[in-house]
């Protein structure tokens, strides 16, 4: 036991565990579970009787503002009636994360910016997931969600504000006790101190009274130069739970009487049950029932092992409908047909079309990225238990409010008699967020016909055919170079599906026909191209396709900074002296982009065959330049050997955070680059398992450095921002070891051996 | 009926003697530390020391482990004392953590066999186990970590 | 660990085998035979009751070289010390290594992940109570070795396990884990020889005088 945190973070998530989990002998207690009746939002809220007494400080925070800036919103000081923090009579303080924990890393940021002001003892901070409820949502989405690598910039100021609010209730309530000016106290580490007259209160002494107190209208916070917490490295409250097998995932939730069902869902999207044998099913000891579901066919069984047996023993005849002819290498091949005529202008800088006939030399090349799947560790599922008037859902989610409407209308109640207790995620990456709440509905659909609670569990197979990709893309360039060297006109042609079309999201992500996730990272690209063109083709694909983690940014990092290389080779650039050159106008970009290249050495010699390469990505607000080396073997084996990150996303919040998921978005790149892609053959999703998707594993990963800028700005994301530049680099350094252009992902040895691949 | 050892404590499970482990585990005795990945001994989330050596718990029928001792990431510690534990705190090593049991119970079973793990020995003790987060450069350090911890605490 | 009594795979036995006379095939031969492949092997041993020649030894053991050759053989026979996998002998993910013994090592020993027996399923780990490679000490490499060599290697006690050519036999017709090459499991490809088909080429190699192709 190294520090009282520790064991206080373990206690934490104990407590936050749903009834009936832990051992055999509990489990044969046929004892009812003891949080079977849902604890009612506002009574949560209301009386923190989750929490038990104590102060619960509802207090003002920032309304959920329209889209926009985060922090511009935010700053508005607009209130509403709040619950973010919970002081009780033993000093803990537990911060109530209206955000989902998936790794990373706002179990702790949050805390920390609410701690920043508030001023506890640290070592009491605990952190617990909110319910579901408006007071939750996201202050710029508007609902209650995780995505976009907006956590942190969107709380940023409404956690420090909670931290200011209950600060100055708890000074009050000491002010009041001991009658003397609140101007007169002070406090530290959780302890109202009255130096004039030597008295002191800790928090949780005050609690009571302060939570009888009203809430001011408005607190000043802090100064930067004033902070104690932000900015400092400092380890997760997570930590130790997930160490010792304490910590709560989705599928660890298990609650008395509960079922365990697997489903069988269509070979091709859009499939349908036509016909059904369960014979050899209903044999297995512990099956308990098959029935049909909108998605497929559920095989309710004691566990998950006799559910999967079962499963295996169905006989399922599909109608496999209207998508039993895709091909992916056919569809590759019709989106590069569509990319050779011009499609819907997204973005146009002087005139790309003339330049292009003036310049001294012109370059053309096409990239290709493949359907991917976010293939989290922990598989989908979701436990639902149905009631006649309630429907309480324990899941990993990234989508509390989404699910929360489709549940309920899924379930025939109204949006109030659904709660969602969200655990810990084992992986998101924005499968999670999933607009149509399919594990959830599907789930709710299967609690239905199960008539007890029930939980659904997708197996790897389930998880990597289950759609919901990220889509696969076509990017066409054509490039003017001067006589001078330099790229004086640049068209770039997208093609691929709207991941936004028929989600809800569709009026705030789809303008005049142009789906901003398709086209950004290259509508937007900060270098000084006078002569600009983007346009793009949505084709329609019977294939769900998502947010996967950097979104529309995972293919046009890797286009739009691989064809930069090309071009800056064509007018004999250097590629970091190219990008320094184009970025002239971009501050923050340029000193980034300095910083990697300076802590990479850029320009020295590095050992014979390996090649360095080097790429820039602006996505979620955020800067980032990364420097990759590499060599390639005789077989074409790519080795990856060392990444140099630089960032700059504001002001940092807990620089270990950053760290770590730049570290984790390089690893995520990497894999994408090296080794996965999900294609489909007659209509079927050709992979299943790590076999055919691998994931790079801990021999493959390179050394990586990441430096944070120094900034004073505003936060900006993070949790993205890493995985776009390194597939770019990783390509310009496998061109700077061996001539050979990368222009298709994930890079494959056959391109690179001999004389195969597209040379400049 | 199956009989063997968790943690240094007999159960007893009435499953068919085909079930792997790892749903035993789950299901059947409600420890739920111990996780399901890809189920086919791809990922190493289920990972399990079986009379001290990793096994992956979703391939490993349970009447592999009859009479046998069975070691889950709960009874790695009693108290996250171990020095892995100590390590993967100190380096803040996961972030979302699913894979970890998995990652540290692989790392237990290196230090056991060797007191200074080098780089290449770390490689060939965790190909198994798949961290879609990326943490493999902190479980690196981590494992190096905990071997000077271990290498503390051992009498000189 | 010896489930039925049978040899212990990786273990030497106690025997040594008489040197096998070296005799040397034309490469035309060798070639014909080789490029005729699985409808050779039946009319080498077409003459059951005389003693088969050098030819027909040399060609015999061409057949036996396919069936070494095969994924299912020379998976667990690498040239380095990674094991290989599928049809195509890729290297086996994970970073799997063979050890000392040649059972792996650490946390990655083959028994972490293989069990006694095949588990049902496509890709599923397949199993045998004595799943490993040949030691670190005798690796018995198949892959990349040329006929000829191959066969003048197996026939080496020195390289082949402390086997006598009856040993050899013994251990192609009766071990466990030579056996599983015939017993696969879901969605693994077979041996071009069963076998009997192996045992008999087998024969008419040892019984012509294990002669070797150059």
């Amino acid at each position: 036991m190294s520090a009282p945190f520790i064991s206080g973070t373990t206690a934490i998530f104990e407590k936050a565990k749903t009834g009936g989990r832990s051992n055999a002998a509990e489990r044969s207690d046929p004892v009812e579970r003891k949080n079977a009746v849902i604890v009612g939002r506002r009574a949560f809220l209301q009386t923190g009787a989750a929490l038990g007494g104590g102060l619960l400080v509802s207090m003002y925070v920032p309304l959920a503002a329209k889209a926009g800036n985060a922090l511009a919103a935010a700053e508005k000081n607009e209130f509403a009636v709040n619950a973010f923090v919970h002081i009780g009579s033993d000093d803990i303080v537990t911060v109530i994360a209206a955000h989902s924990e998936m790794g990373q890393g706002i179990y702790t940021s949050l805390p920390m910016l609410l701690n920043e002001e508030l001023e506890a003892n640290w070592a009491k901070v605990r952190v617990e997931a909110a319910p579901v409820d408006a007071v939750y949502n996201h202050p710029v989405y508007g609902m209650q969600m995780t995505g976009g690598s907006t956590t942190s910039p969107s709380e940023w100021v409404r956690y420090r504000k909670m931290g200011a609010l209950a600060r100055t209730m708890l000074v009050q309530a000491a002010a009041q006790r001991w009658n003397v000016a609140a101007s007169e106290c002070t406090v530290e580490k959780g302890v109202v101190f009255h130096d004039a007259s030597h008295r002191r209160a800790s928090y949780g002494s005050l609690a009571e009274a302060a939570s009888k107190l009203t809430a001011p209208a408005d607190v000043p916070l802090k100064g930067a130069k004033d902070f104690t917490l932000i900015g400092k490295p400092t380890l997760r409250l997570d930590t130790p739970s997930k160490v010792n097998g304490t910590a709560e995932f989705g599928l660890d939730v298990h609650l008395p009487g509960m079922l365990t069902a697997v489903v069988a869902r269509p070979p091709v999207f859009g499939g349908k049950v036509v016909k059904v044998d369960a014979s050899e099913t209903l044999k297995i000891s512990g099956v308990k029932a098959v029935e049909q579901v909108p998605s497929g066919v559920a095989v309710i069984a004691e566990g998950f092992w006799p559910a999967k047996l079962g499963r295996d023993k169905l006989n399922v005849e599909w109608d496999l409908g209207a998508n039993a002819n895709l091909s992916s290498e056919q569809m590759f091949r019709e989106f590069a047909e569509t990319a050779m005529k011009p499609g819907l202008v997204a973005r146009k800088v002087g005139d790309a079309a003339a330049a292009l006939g003036s310049a001294a030399k012109t370059l053309t090349a096409e990239y290709d990225v493949p359907y991917l799947a976010h293939c989290m560790m922990e598989p989908l599922n979701c436990v639902v238990d149905l009631r006649a008037d309630s429907c309480e859902i324990w899941t990993g989610t990234q989508f509390q409010t989404g699910d929360c409407a489709a549940a309920a209308k899924t379930a025939g109640l109204p949006f109030n008699k659904v709660q969602i207790h969200t655990t810990l995620l084992g992986g998101g990456f924005g499968r999670r967020a999933n607009p149509a709440s399919d594990f959830v509905v599907e789930a709710v659909e299967v609690a239905k016909v199960a008539k007890a609670p029930v939980k659904v569990v997708w197996t790897r197979e389930d998880d990597l055919k289950g759609g919901w990709y990220r889509p696969m893309w076509h990017d066409r360039f054509v490039a003017g170079i001067d006589a001078g060297g330099n790229p004086v006109a640049w068209t770039h042609t997208i093609v691929g599906q709207s991941i936004f079309e028929g989600t809800g999201f569709a009026s705030f992500g789809i303008k005049d026909g142009i789906d901003a996730a398709s086209v950004e990272g290259a509508a937007d690209i900060l270098y000084g191209i006078p002569n600009l063109q983007v346009d793009l083709h949505t084709p329609k694909i019977g294939v769900p396709v998502q947010w996967w983690r950097s979104v529309g940014h995972s293919h046009t990092g890797f286009s739009v900074e691989a064809f930069l290389d090309e071009v800056a080779f064509a007018g004999g650039k250097d590629p970091y002296e190219l990008r320094r050159t184009l970025l002239a106008g971009q501050p923050r970009m340029l000193a980034t982009l300095e910083l990697a290249a300076q802590k990479a050495n850029w320009g020295s010699k590095l050992p014979a065959g390996v090649g360095r390469g080097i790429a820039t990505h602006f996505s979620f607000d955020s800067y980032v330049a990364q420097v990759v080396e590499a060599s390639v073997g005789k077989d074409g084996a790519v080795r990856v050997h060392r990444v140099v990150c630089a960032l700059d996303c504001g002001l940092v919040i807990n620089p270990d955070t950053v760290v770590a998921q730049m570290e984790g978005g390089i690893i995520f790149g990497l894999t994408a680059a090296l080794k996965s892609e999900i294609t489909l053959k007659d209509g079927r999703v050709e992979q299943s398992n790590f076999y055919d998707y691998p994931m790079l594993r801990i021999y493959e990963s390179p050394v990586i450095e990441v430096h944070i800028v120094r900034s004073a700005a505003s936060p900006t994301g993070v949790g993205e921002p890493g995985v776009p530049p390194v597939a770019p680099a990783l390509a310009n350094a496998i061109f700077a070891a061996t001539g050979k252009r990368v222009r298709r992902l994930p890079i494959r040895a056959s391109d690179l051996v001999g004389d195969a691949g597209a040379k400049s | 009926m199956t009989s063997f050892f968790v943690n240094g404590k007999r159960v007893e499970v009435d499953v068919d003697p085909s079930t792997p482990l790892l749903w035993v585990l789950r299901d059947s005795l409600g420890m739920t530390g111990t996780k399901f990945g890809c189920g086919m001994a791809l990922c190493g989330a289920c990972t399990v020391h079986l009379e001290g050596k990793a096994i992956r718990s979703c391939v490993a029928p349970v009447s592999r482990v009859d009479g046998k001792h069975v070691t889950t990431i709960e009874g790695l510690s009693e108290n996250l004392t171990h020095p892995l534990q100590k390590a993967w705190i100190e380096m803040d090593v996961p972030q979302c953590g699913y894979c970890q049991s998995g990652q540290i119970m692989s790392a237990a079973v290196l230090l056991a066999a060797t007191l200074k793990p080098t780089d290449t020995e770390i490689d060939e003790a965790m190909g198994g186990n798949i961290c879609r987060c990326g943490t493999y450069p902190r479980i690196r350090k981590a494992i190096h970590r905990a071997a000077e911890l271990a290498g503390e605490r051992r009498p000189k | 660990m010896t489930a039925n009594g049978r040899l212990e795979h990786p273990k030497p036995t106690q025997g040594r085998g008489k040197p096998a006379p070296l005799l040397l095939a034309s490469g035309l031969i060798v070639a014909v035979l080789i490029a005729l492949g699985a409808s050779v092997w039946a009319g080498t041993g077409a003459k059951p009751d005389a003693k088969p020649d050098a030819e027909a030894s040399r060609a015999a053991f061409l057949q036996v070289y396919r069936v070494l050759t095969s994924p299912r053989c020379q998976n667990c026979h690498p040239a380095g010390d990674a094991p290989l996998q599928g049809d195509d002998s890729h290297v086996h993910i994970q970073n799997v290594k063979r050890g000392p013994d040649g059972h792996g090592l650490y946390g990655m020993r083959c028994d972490t992940c293989h069990q006694a027996a095949n588990l049902p399923g496509v890709h599923m780990p397949p199993g045998n109570p004595k799943w490993s490679l040949p030691p670190a000490k005798m690796k018995m490499v198949f892959v990349g070795r040329p006929a000829g060599e191959l066969c003048r290697q197996i026939k080496d006690p020195k390289q082949n396990g402390g086997r006598s050519l009856e040993a050899l036999m013994d251990h192609i017709a009766n071990d466990d884990l030579v056996g599983w090459g015939w017993n696969p499991g879901d969605g693994r490809t077979l041996p071009p020889l069963t076998r009997a088909e192996t045992v008999a080429q087998l024969k008419i190699w040892i019984d012509g005088g294990a002669a070797c192709p150059k």
